[in-house]
């Protein structure tokens, strides 16, 4: 079986601080890490390659710096590693971001697309249903378990009151929650492995799909604006002992008809 | 045709309309009445009509409604066969979609079929003077605030999280038409097979929905801890909420998380108790009507976006809040 696990490098969201003098975003020093979700994704498919046997291929689309988590999925335990790199990608929206990845994915012709649930950067959930439409195969999202039997998946899907159980058969797209797959460290023969291997970079000319569907050309959605939220005015502050602070609270539940 | 109305997809449960159903319709009224157009809901279930009296009093000014045993259940590609038709027949100018499980699975699938932008999880939405669709969202782990606009493919759709918008108050009197719409199903591609849906028991209330809500961090630290607080929400009769290092801490239950990556709430009361403040954390709560903060350190981020700040030690404030609270409730 060929599984392709599409991962994306990020910021680590957590590590991001505002200077507040500029009211700007402090990248400097903001370190780069494999998308969560996607990493959750790719222990499911290693877990499936364990348990059945696969090749599992991870794909990502990116600057060359994007070559250090592809190395990372090496010493995880990916077999082949694919960097979509070209300037042609640059800008791209989610529409044009999954067209890019869906053109990769015509030529690997895998039995299984694992993706992330979504990515901690943009949050938008978008990509990995966008790439199944393109390439019309079925999808399930917000991935917490799958098995495998013959050619079956059988899937728990989390949702706001519990669960669902489905099932689908190959050739399929799941996207993953992080929180269901503990992805497992990298080993030293991994690791030593992982700068030995190579890492294939694929440009626009390789994939197949149509030009006009690629970058900031075939990305609907444009950014208007950006900007750093205007923080609130603060309210008051004091400095005192429970006792006191108690009446405060009191006092101002009341004023504002709380209690 | 030109495109125009603005759509809402009107997410139903086992025949229980989803409240971010109708707080999308609240804002709907606002966009329509800026465009000059009308607020239509699309409403897909099986045996699911009587829900669009709801819709109409909410702000719809007619519902399309298709009505199938396929639809019963929400399933990727029969729902986004119906509200792809719907949307290719009817050519919307702006289509809302509520974030939720369903509407992030169904809302990607719809921009990839129909070839146009999808803004996901947007936090604002509203019509520049200049007439154009502006669209922000929150990015970087809410750090930035991104305007999105679409200006060139239609419709132009967004999701927004439940809890974002604010409904407006229904109206019994308002008229509005039901139109039956003929899907054309392809079972051919009807490839995911449900085989069984759970429900967890989930016996307090959901905190979007809570009027008042007692949260704590990191400070409060242990189930000890959050069974205090547990007390107090009790007496101010609210509900407990938390922040995501408790959840990792494994002490808090997910669906407690306020937050990027938990639930947006705006309660009248947001008690914030131990809790830093994180930026993602400010980000899923900032918007409540009053906040109270407490946290030993002065510095803590949340007194920036709290209207009432302490400074002092939480756990022996607690349990002397809670006993002349008590007291007051009683009066």
């Amino acid at each position: 079986m060929n599984i392709v696990v599409c991962i994306k490098q990020v910021p680590d969201t957590t590590e991001i601080k505002i200077n507040p003098v500029t009211g700007t975003l402090i990248r400097d020093g903001v370190p780069s890490i494999m998308n969560p979700d996607d990493k959750g994704g790719l222990e499911l498919a290693l877990q499936l390659k364990d348990k059945h046997g696969a090749t599992v291929t991870v794909i990502t689309m990116g600057p060359p710096q994007a070559d250090t988590i592809l190395r990372e999925a090496f010493a995880m335990g990916a077999d082949r590693a694919i960097l979509l790199t070209d300037r042609r990608f640059a800008g791209a929206d989610t529409l044009a971001t999954s067209n890019a990845l869906a053109g990769a994915l015509r030529t690997l012709k895998p039995d299984l697309i694992v993706a992330g649930r979504q990515a901690i950067d943009g949050d938008t959930a978008q990509v990995g249903p966008q790439m199944a439409e393109h390439l019309d195969l079925p999808q399930i999202s917000y991935v917490a378990n799958a098995e495998l039997s013959g050619k079956t998946l059988t899937v728990r899907k989390e949702t706001e009151e519990g669960y669902q159980m489905l099932e689908v058969d190959t050739p399929c797209v799941l996207t993953v929650l992080a929180s269901a797959y503990n992805p497992r460290y990298m080993t030293v023969a991994g690791i030593i492995d992982a700068y030995e291997k190579e890492v294939e970079i694929w440009s626009a000319d390789k994939i197949d799909v149509d030009e006009a569907k690629l970058g900031l050309k075939g990305s609907p959605t444009k950014v208007f604006k950006s900007f750093t939220k205007g923080s609130k005015q603060p309210g008051e502050l004091h400095e005192v002992e429970p006792e006191q602070a108690v009446e405060l609270i009191v006092a101002k539940l009341k004023e504002k008809f709380i209690i | 045709m030109s495109h125009k109305d603005v759509y809402v997809f009107a997410e139903q449960r086992d025949g229980a309309i989803q409240p971010v159903a109708l707080e999308l319709l609240g804002k709907a009224r606002e966009l329509a009445a800026a465009l000059n157009q009308r607020v239509v809901a699309i409403l897909a279930g099986h045996q699911v009509e009587p829900l669009a009296k709801t819709l109409v009093e909410y702000g719809a000014d007619e519902v399309v409604l298709a009505d199938y045993p396929e639809l019963k259940d929400y399933l990727t590609e029969q729902y986004a066969q119906a509200v792809g038709q719907i949307i290719i027949a009817r050519k919307p100018e702006i289509v809302l979609i509520g974030a939720t499980t369903i509407g992030r699975d169904l809302g990607p699938r719809l921009s990839a079929r129909l070839c146009t932008g999808l803004t996901a999880d947007c936090t604002r939405l509203e019509i520049s003077p200049e007439g154009q669709f502006h669209m922000t969202r929150p990015a970087f782990g809410g750090n930035l605030m991104a305007t999105i606009v679409c200006p060139d493919t239609l419709p132009r759709m967004s999701t927004v999280r439940p809890g974002v918008m604010q409904k407006a108050q229904p109206d019994a009197a308002r008229k509005g038409e039901v139109t039956r719409f003929e899907v054309k199903f392809d079972s051919s591609k009807f490839r995911v097979r449900l085989k069984e849906t759970v429900k967890e028991q989930r016996a307090q209330v959901d905190i979007t929905e809570a009027k008042i809500l007692v949260a704590g961090g990191r400070g409060v630290g242990s189930k000890e801890g959050f069974a205090k607080l547990e007390s107090l929400a009790h007496t101010l009769g609210g509900e407990v909420a938390t922040s995501r290092a408790m959840v990792d801490a494994g002490v808090m239950p997910h669906d407690r998380q306020v937050g990027q990556t938990g639930k947006t709430v705006r309660p009248q009361l947001y008690m914030a108790l131990g809790i830093s403040g994180a930026i993602q954390h400010l980000a899923g709560m900032e918007e409540s009507d009053y906040i109270v903060a407490v946290n030993k350190d002065k510095f803590a981020p949340i007194f920036g976006v709290a209207d009432l700040g302490i400074v002092t030690d939480l756990h022996k404030l607690v349990p002397m809040l809670n006993e002349r609270l008590a007291k007051e409730m009683q009066k």
